[in-house]
């Protein structure tokens, strides 16, 4: 229970990217679990002798494995995860520009007639 | 008696629900119209089934009679009377019987509610709603029966999970599952429509206001549980992107780039298969959170207890279902027109970016969701995906969706152009900076994901309010004419107004939240004192309680401010009698502006607590928000258009090849 | 046209997935450990508080390592097992009294039988933390060289015994026969 707000704000950040292994999906920030309250000691511990949060994530790894990590590491096999929204963001936004264009291309007789109860004006029912 | 009478229900209702699938059905693609007339009959006599057997089960439970395997599971004789009524959907069968009521309780409101519509199309909606019935009956019966019998029977239950006896659990399951249900009415509209060959503007317009209903009901109950997490469980969250929270998230995504779609398709009769596509993803995305929580495939604090084979069950069942269902949008769209054209710049342009930008999310929380286990299963190893994860990709898939919220309501229909747009739009933005930055010097911290959230959120409001003034200003400027004029406003405008504000003020309140919660854990003895931001916490003493089925250590708190008292909070560490697990209830003391949370640890030496101390700014808009969201829908909803009696159905239609 | 068929094949090779998911626990987790040298530890025995015991004490012979504690059920289970396995002789079995008092570990021994050779005591399972310990009982399989072989999670069984352990400890106390 260290006095040092800074320290705590440290040990908390790197706490809540860390799973509680005994938990059924929480960090070991916000877990009452014994397991969980000696990880953040020694998460505490580590800190204050001088180690990065580096070297605290990959302590944490090497003894329990990536699993532990809420922030998957990119890697090959996580490329598709990270990648993944961008791609769908792109290919989506793609998707909708190219069928506009299409389709301000084809004959306005693929189209069925405008209506009359619109004239295009801002004060139309949305 | 009264349990097997509840089973004898299931079983009738699962004849009648036959039934009301095929005969319906049949009926309209024969043009048979005694059938199809059997259709709104069978599914009011299949409700009351549901009804009579969800009255049975409720009866067991307030009768403690725990000869009922279920009920001896989940209750306990000395559980409040509230509890044992609300405890009925505590488990998994019983939450399902409530699922099961929902389900019929829209298929009876889509058959009292749908006397202007066409007879054959409403067959066939109420046909695929009771073939869904068909498959969850089947699941019950077969796989969840939850009037199985415990023979002895047991002396006392086993007792209601402690984390859900509280109001919340009163409130959340039920509005949830009306969200979750509701979306199958889109669905069957899709569906029918598809089998029809009917798909057009009118179309459009029978569906928008059910969707808009499940979509309200789905917010208030996400809000709901989101805010009954909070502070239920004790350490002050609010949202963990946990796989069950995702599974119904996703849905809500879906609903609301439904809605937007189905404005596009209601006013140019454009992106018809775009929307029933939607609409069925809506549904499969819920059916898919059924799945998931009950299967047993996720880790999750909200998972029911599982059994393979309710797993494999669920799992025909939705490839059964959606893939029937995509089958025939694979088999029908092709032949569904264009529509009326309007440009790339234009409001129907922009609803579709919208939908862009939801789609994408919805694919990014279930791509998140679904990771570990695609890897799992691939014998890749396990990873977990959580917060810092899904944090990161949807803020900023929610950047440019919420550019679009601003744009969109003041392009024209059918064409625009960007310059005139940027024109028009150049003070909102520039104001929306300018607001940006003097909140985040009024609030003192800053980093740049703050930023980015209060550019959002005033981005919204000043788009809104240029709308506004758009619509208003010619009135001139006295406030009796420019409220004459709002009035004349349709409620579809007011209600997305509304709605939209609501988002502005959800993302105000999670940017000032996570830029300014601050949160301390300290040791307090009886008489010490610990500061958080000002407020100062004061442990008076502690004191032992007893509860109508628990025990508990509460500590009695003071919180003063600038040596003014403040509030006083008594959080709980309790222990329910029965489940033996300690259980922490946190004091919250609330206003608009800002949340004292103050929740109990673990006893130390010398008769002190370890005590979480929170400051939690503005933390009530993030549901605030939602509300308003909510109602924002409802007045939508209400508008006149969906009241008014149809003129004749063939005006618009455009049938769709046969 | 095709395109049209894009979301159901999507679906499949989702319900694909989630079919296969069906069987997999997602609540176990593999250790990183395996195939790695054990963690080094240096630590003081149960049994008397003078004495300490290192890795290095045990290279040269396979050994077994179990988690255990006076207040784990789960321990009691697979207790019976663990005696009959040390009564018949062969590698030593190391216990680690993970997360408990001496007198209570002690006590516990005492009345449930002591099938370890010895039992290392880790108060604050720091120990435990090494061995990525998360759930009690474990048992590790450890090799001549210090190299970790196995982790087994949960209590034992007698079918986890015979199929498992046994055979695996065989082949690695006869590899250099």
């Amino acid at each position: 229970m260290a006095d040092d707000a800074a320290l705590e704000a440290r040990v908390t950040a790197l706490a809540a990217e860390l799973r509680c292994l005994v938990c059924q999906n929480q960090t070991i920030a916000d877990s009452n679990a014994g397991l969980a309250q000696d990880l953040r000691h020694q998460i505490r511990d580590m800190l204050q002798k001088g180690r990065s949060e580096r070297e605290v994530i990959d302590y944490m790894t090497a003894r329990y494995g990536e699993f532990v990590l809420y922030r998957p590491p990119f890697s090959a096999r996580t490329a598709l995860l990270w990648a993944g929204p961008g791609l769908m963001l792109a290919g989506g936004l793609g998707a909708l520009l190219v069928v506009l264009r299409r389709r301000q291309r084809l004959a306005a007789d693929a189209f069925e007639p405008d209506a009359n109860d619109d004239d295009g004006n801002t004060t139309q029912p949305g | 008696m009264i349990p097997e009478l509840g089973h004898l229900a299931l079983i009738l209702a699962l004849a009648v629900a036959l039934a009301q699938g095929v005969l319906p059905l049949a009926g309209a693609q024969r043009a048979r119209t005694d059938w199809m007339a059997l259709a709104r009959p069978l599914a009011i006599v299949q409700a009351l089934c549901i009804v009579l057997a969800y009255a049975s089960l409720t009866a067991a439970f307030v009768r403690d009679d725990f000869s009922v395997s279920y009920v001896a599971a989940h209750s306990n004789s000395h559980l409040p009377l509230a509890y044992r009524v609300a405890g009925v959907w505590g488990g998994h069968e019983g939450s399902l019987l409530l699922w099961q009521l929902m389900l019929n309780l829209w298929t009876v409101a889509v058959a009292l509610f749908s006397r202007s519509l066409p007879l054959a199309f409403v067959a066939r909606i109420l046909a695929v709603m009771g073939l869904v019935s068909v498959g969850f009956l089947l699941f019950t019966l077969l796989t969840s029966n939850p009037f199985d019998r415990l023979l002895p029977p047991a002396f006392d239950g086993r007792d209601l999970n402690p984390l859900l006896q509280d109001p919340g659990m009163v409130l959340h399951p039920p509005m949830l599952y009306m969200g979750y249900v509701g979306f199958s009415v889109a669905f069957a509209f899709a569906v029918a429509a598809l089998i029809g060959g009917h798909l057009d503007q009118a179309w459009a317009r029978w569906t928008r206001p059910w969707v808009t209903a499940a979509w309200i009901f789905m917010t208030i109950g996400i809000a709901l549980g989101s805010w009954w997490a909070y502070y239920e469980l004790g350490w002050g969250g609010w949202w963990f992107w946990d796989p069950v929270e995702n599974a119904s998230f996703m849905p809500w995504l879906a609903g609301t780039a439904l809605i937007h779609s189905l404005a596009v398709t209601e006013k140019r009769n454009s992106f018809k298969a775009w929307t029933v596509l939607l609409a069925i993803v809506a549904f499969s995305l819920s059916l898919l959170g059924t799945f998931l929580v009950r299967s047993g495939v996720l880790s999750s604090v909200h998972a029911f207890a599982t059994d393979p084979r309710r797993g494999i069950f669920i799992l025909a069942f939705l490839v059964v279902a959606i893939g029937a269902s995509l089958a025939l949008y694979a088999w029908r769209a092709p032949k569904i027109g264009l529509g009326q054209r309007f440009g790339v710049v234009s409001r129907e342009s922009m609803l579709l970016a919208n939908n862009v930008f939801l789609a994408a999310a919805t694919g990014a929380v279930l791509l998140g969701t679904l990771y570990p286990l695609f890897l799992d299963s691939l014998g890749l190893g396990k990873i977990s995906v959580g917060p810092p994860y899904f944090e990161t990709v949807f803020a900023l898939l929610m950047a440019p969706l919420v550019a679009t919220m601003g744009i969109g309501p003041l392009a024209h229909w059918r064409g625009d152009a960007a310059a005139s747009l940027a024109r028009r739009l150049g003070i909102a933005l520039a104001a929306a900076l300018v607001a940006a930055l003097v909140s985040s010097w009024i609030g003192g911290r800053w980093s740049a994901w703050s930023l980015l959230g209060l550019v959002l959120a005033w981005w919204i409001v000043c788009a809104v309010a240029t709308d506004l003034y758009e619509r208003l200003q010619p009135a001139g400027w006295s406030p009796a004419r420019l409220a004459a004029r709002l009035a004349q406003q349709p409620r579809a405008m007011a209600g997305m107004w509304l709605a939209h504000l609501g988002v502005a003020v959800f993302i105000f309140g999670v940017t000032v939240v996570k830029t300014h919660d601050v949160e301390r854990d300290v040791k307090l003895a009886p008489g010490g004192v610990a500061s958080v931001n000002g407020y100062d916490f004061k442990l008076v003493g502690l004191r032992e309680v007893e509860g109508p089925n628990y025990r508990a250590v509460q500590g009695d708190f003071e919180v003063a401010k600038g040596g003014r008292r403040v509030a006083t909070m008594h959080p709980q560490k309790r222990v329910y009698r029965v489940q033996r697990e300690p259980m922490t209830e946190a004091a919250i003391d609330s206003n608009p502006l800002r949340d004292l949370y103050v929740s109990m640890g673990e006893p130390v030496d010398g008769g002190a607590w370890i005590v979480r101390l929170q400051h939690k700014p503005f933390v009530t808009w993030i549901w605030g928000g939602c509300v308003l969201m909510a109602l924002g829908g409802a007045l939508a909803a209400s508008d006149r258009r969906y009241r008014v009696k149809q003129r004749a159905f063939a005006a618009h239609g455009v049938v769709v090849g046969r | 046209m095709l395109r049209f068929l894009i979301p159901l094949a999507l679906f499949l090779a989702v319900a694909a997935f989630l079919a296969a998911g069906l069987d997999r626990d997602p609540r176990k987790v593999p250790s990183p450990l395996i195939d790695k040298p054990a963690p080094a530890f240096v630590a003081p025995v149960l049994a008397d508080g003078g004495k300490t015991l290192r890795k290095e004490d045990l290279l040269g012979k396979v050994w077994l390592l179990n988690v255990w504690a006076s207040w784990c059920v789960a321990c009691r289970d697979e207790h019976p097992l663990l005696v009959a396995f040390a009564k018949k002789g062969g590698v030593p079995l190391v216990g680690l009294n993970y997360k408990d008092r001496r007198e209570d570990g002690l006590a516990w021994l005492a009345r449930h039988g002591n099938p370890y050779a010895v039992s290392l005591f880790d108060p604050e399972g720091r120990i435990g933390i090494d061995y990525g310990v998360y759930g009690v009982p474990e048992t590790f399989v450890i090799d001549k060289e210090g190299v970790l072989r196995y982790k087994h999670i949960g209590a034992l069984t007698p079918e986890v015994m015979a199929q498992r352990i046994v055979p695996l400890v065989a082949k690695l106390a006869g590899a250099d026969g």
